[in-house]
């Protein structure tokens, strides 16, 4: 007789009928598998939460150099929390770039509410994270490419942006500042 | 050329199966050597969980940096590929009644992977690779770092040729009929992806290592993101391949039960070959530079073909038990084939909870983590451990320990010791870490970060307050993972107690009473309403519904986050 550690019975196994309990389960299981494939796909036009499939590769010496200009460009204060770190506040709809570097993402940002900004990303060195609390929105941040993707902020407050790619000893040190306004 | 005069057999008196002595020897060493690093690696695990506790808060950041790439190299690579090389010369040796080809290559297997590891333990204790089991470049450890870890896949590679080369010697002198059973049909599926994966390791690894010594310029982030996924995630892979065979050999030994069909069960393994190491990509969903038709198209296993493989694996293992339970009379009801089933055996109960907590939990959160919007919410959180701990600890481990208690008197002739211990024992590793898992994803969902040492960012300006509600759950998650520890600590006492002090077992004992097949008694009808495992598909369906809310769920919370494009 056989069992699942002796060889089968009959050495021809596909042959062999199915039983209900199996073949029921299978269906109902590969309709749900199909479900979820289409349902992803469907997503990108039917939700408003998606990859933004727009990215660029770039040095990293050359991404600094932008967010240097960009942060020159619109900065509009220093911070109240660490006064020698500028606020900068883009025009709406226009390019907002942030740098990761050991241990901070900066420049820290001044957003308003209800309007869309395309949000570029990149690391100057190591990889990190992009991790935007407390609204939980993760990106993958690495040096070389830089990632945009559009934001359109729907809640006011203040937002962190914690690192949450270990990146060496400073990483749980690691933080920069979304400001979004009414 | 017959070389079969060249190796000495042991009939075991339970299952009739001709083992090889120098094959068991091998089967020991790995299996040892399995243990000692499970030790070490719970160890640092211990370390990484007390630090984690907000309120214990115990080893200072360097430590708990090294702590934490010390117990995802050990706990998730060592142990586990030793203990799978003992398995694959288990299930080809023991289970064909063949010799071992070749073992003098299986030594060399058995060494350099002792080497290897010791090699990267070392560079990990040395404090200067504290990369993190994933080690991303640009980040750079020491050179021995990633040589350590190139021996020891180039180990396991020869391992699985050893377990190959097996297979065939096995055809070749017919030392059994027909197709190969099953339980090794699952270990040559491992095999394969093994084998996959390994080359995937050796692609990525040996050119990293190349540049930490400095003779190659750079190391592109994304490439080596893409092609160490292939050696990462798959080599999950391979142990849920592991496992499953586990599940279908333990339902055999202890209820006599034969697969519901074999086409069913050979054609999910066949789809996992196909398609499982397209989930790699999961890793990569938040990354820049790779489009969503190919995350989508790679992330769904093509078509979660490989889901459904797993899917219909969860069935067929309770389903044969269930079928083998009511043949043998306990055909009452739905569930008089599970209450009455042998709850107090750590074989059994320590595969079944493996079974459950793999499919509850890890099963059905890894589905839903990794479709491409629901892991914006996810991604790098410690949402992630805690999905991985349900799949590799309370999914894999779980089914190596049960494996392990049939395995001392069969395979070592040793009595299990403090059998009262042993009895609780998968109950305290599997419920520390279904509640470890559990609570994790909950303070996962609330943002809290994976790899960190301090949520709290005390003394910085910027700062960042989590909720409350996040901190209790990491607490609780934390006090689970001691739970855990002292699952793992029993069970390593029960293991190496029973091989230094465990009675002896004669050679001719039978240390268990031969489980009769199945199916011997000739075609009762069992069941009802035409289904032969009706209690299963019930359990089946409490999963399913599970799964179906948990993913919608998750669409939910995702639809009230700011509009992304």
């Amino acid at each position: 007789m056989a069992t699942s550690y002796t060889p089968p019975e009959k050495a021809i196994w596909w042959n062999e009928p199915i039983e209900r309990t199996e073949i029921v389960w299978i269906t109902i299981a590969f309709l749900w598998c199909f479900f979820m494939l289409v349902w992803m796909i469907a997503w990108h036009w039917i939700g408003n939460q998606n990859m933004a499939n727009e990215a660029y590769k770039i040095t990293p010496e050359a991404y600094a150099k932008k967010v240097e200009d960009f942060t020159a460009q619109y900065t509009v204060r220093q911070d109240v929390n660490d006064p020698t770190l500028p606020v900068v506040h883009p025009p709406a709809g226009g390019d907002v770039y942030l740098a990761a570097s050991r241990w901070q993402w900066r420049p820290l940002i001044e957003l308003e509410k209800g309007k869309s900004y395309r949000v570029h990303i990149s690391s100057l060195d190591w990889d990190h994270g992009f991790s935007l609390q407390p609204i939980n929105i993760n990106f993958q941040a690495y040096p070389g490419y830089e990632q945009v993707v559009t934001m359109t902020p729907s809640t006011a407050g203040t937002f962190t942006i914690v690192c949450n790619e270990y990146c060496g000893i400073g990483h749980h040190t690691m933080l920069g500042k979304i400001y979004v306004k009414e | 050329m017959t070389t079969t005069a060249l190796s000495a057999f042991r009939i075991d008196p339970v299952s009739g199966l001709r083992m090889d002595l120098k094959a068991s020897t091998l089967i020991k060493a790995n299996a040892v050597a399995a243990v000692v690093f499970l030790l070490i690696g719970g160890f640092f695990g211990l370390g990484v969980g007390l630090t984690r506790w907000p309120a214990v808060h115990l080893l200072p950041a360097e430590w708990f940096y090294l702590a934490l790439t010390g117990h995802g190299i050990i706990a998730l690579i060592v142990w586990i590929i030793f203990f799978e090389m003992a398995v694959l010369y288990f299930c080809s040796s023991t289970l064909l009644s063949c010799r071992l080809a070749t073992p003098r290559w299986a030594w060399v297997q058995f060494w350099l992977m002792v080497i290897g590891a010791l090699t990267t333990t070392v560079a990990v204790l040395q404090g200067n690779s504290s990369v993190m089991m994933t080690s991303y470049a640009p980040m750079d450890a020491a050179p021995h770092f990633y040589l350590g870890l190139i021996l020891f896949a180039v180990g396991a590679l020869i391992g699985c040729f050893v377990f190959l080369g097996t297979i065939v010697i096995a055809k070749e002198e017919k030392t059994y009929e027909g197709s190969l059973p099953l339980v090794v049909f699952g270990a040559l599926t491992a095999a394969v992806i093994a084998i996959f994966t390994i080359a995937s390791g050796a692609i990525i690894l040996i050119p990293t290592f190349l540049w930490s010594l400095g003779l190659i310029h750079s190391i592109d982030p994304m490439m080596y993101r893409i092609i160490w996924w292939a050696l990462g995630h798959s080599s999950q892979q391979i142990n849920v391949v592991a496992h499953i065979s586990i599940w279908y050999l333990i339902a055999s030994l202890v209820f006599g039960a034969k697969p519901m069909s074999e086409k069913v069960s050979r054609t999910a393994f066949l789809l996992y070959i196909l398609f499982l190491q397209l989930g790699s990509v999961h890793h990569l969903l938040a990354d820049p530079g790779l489009s969503s038709a190919w995350k989508i198209f790679n992330t769904s296993y093509m078509m979660y073909l490989a889901v459904l493989a797993s899917l219909i694996h969860g069935l067929t293992v309770p389903g044969s038990i269930e079928v083998a339970q009511r043949r043998n009379g306990l055909n009452r009801g739905w569930f008089e084939w599970l209450r009455k089933a042998p709850w107090g055996n750590p074989v059994f109960s320590a595969m079944f909870l493996s079974l459950i907590i793999f499919g509850f939990i890890g099963g059905i959160t890894g589905v839903v983590m990794s479709v491409e919007q629901v892991n914006m919410i996810i991604h790098n959180t410690i949402y992630v451990p805690g999905h991985f701990h349900g799949t590799v600890v309370g999914g894999t481990t779980l089914a190596f320990m049960a494996l392990t208690y049939f395995l001392i008197p069969v395979l070592f002739q040793r009595e299990v010791i403090l059998p009262k211990l042993a009895k609780w024992q998968p109950y305290l590793f599997g419920i520390g870490t279904a509640i470890f898992a559990v609570a994790l994803m909950g303070a996962g969902t609330l943002g809290i970060p994976r790899r960190h040492w301090d949520i709290t960012f005390s003394g910085l300006a910027l700062g960042h307050e989590f909720p409350g509600i996040a901190y209790l759950m990491m607490a609780v998650g934390e006090m689970a993972g001691v739970l855990m520890v002292v699952g793992g600590v029993s069970f390593i006492v029960i293991v190496v107690g029973s091989l230094l002090v465990g009675k002896k077992i004669p050679a001719d004992a039978k240390p268990y009473p031969r489980v009769p097949d199945a199916d011997a008694g000739g075609h009762k009808k069992i069941g009802f309403g035409g289904f032969e495992a009706p209690g299963t598909f019930v359990l089946a369906m409490v999963l399913f519904v599970a799964l179906v809310l948990y993913y919608f769920i998750n669409f939910k919370y995702l639809a009230t986050l700011w509009t992304l494009t």
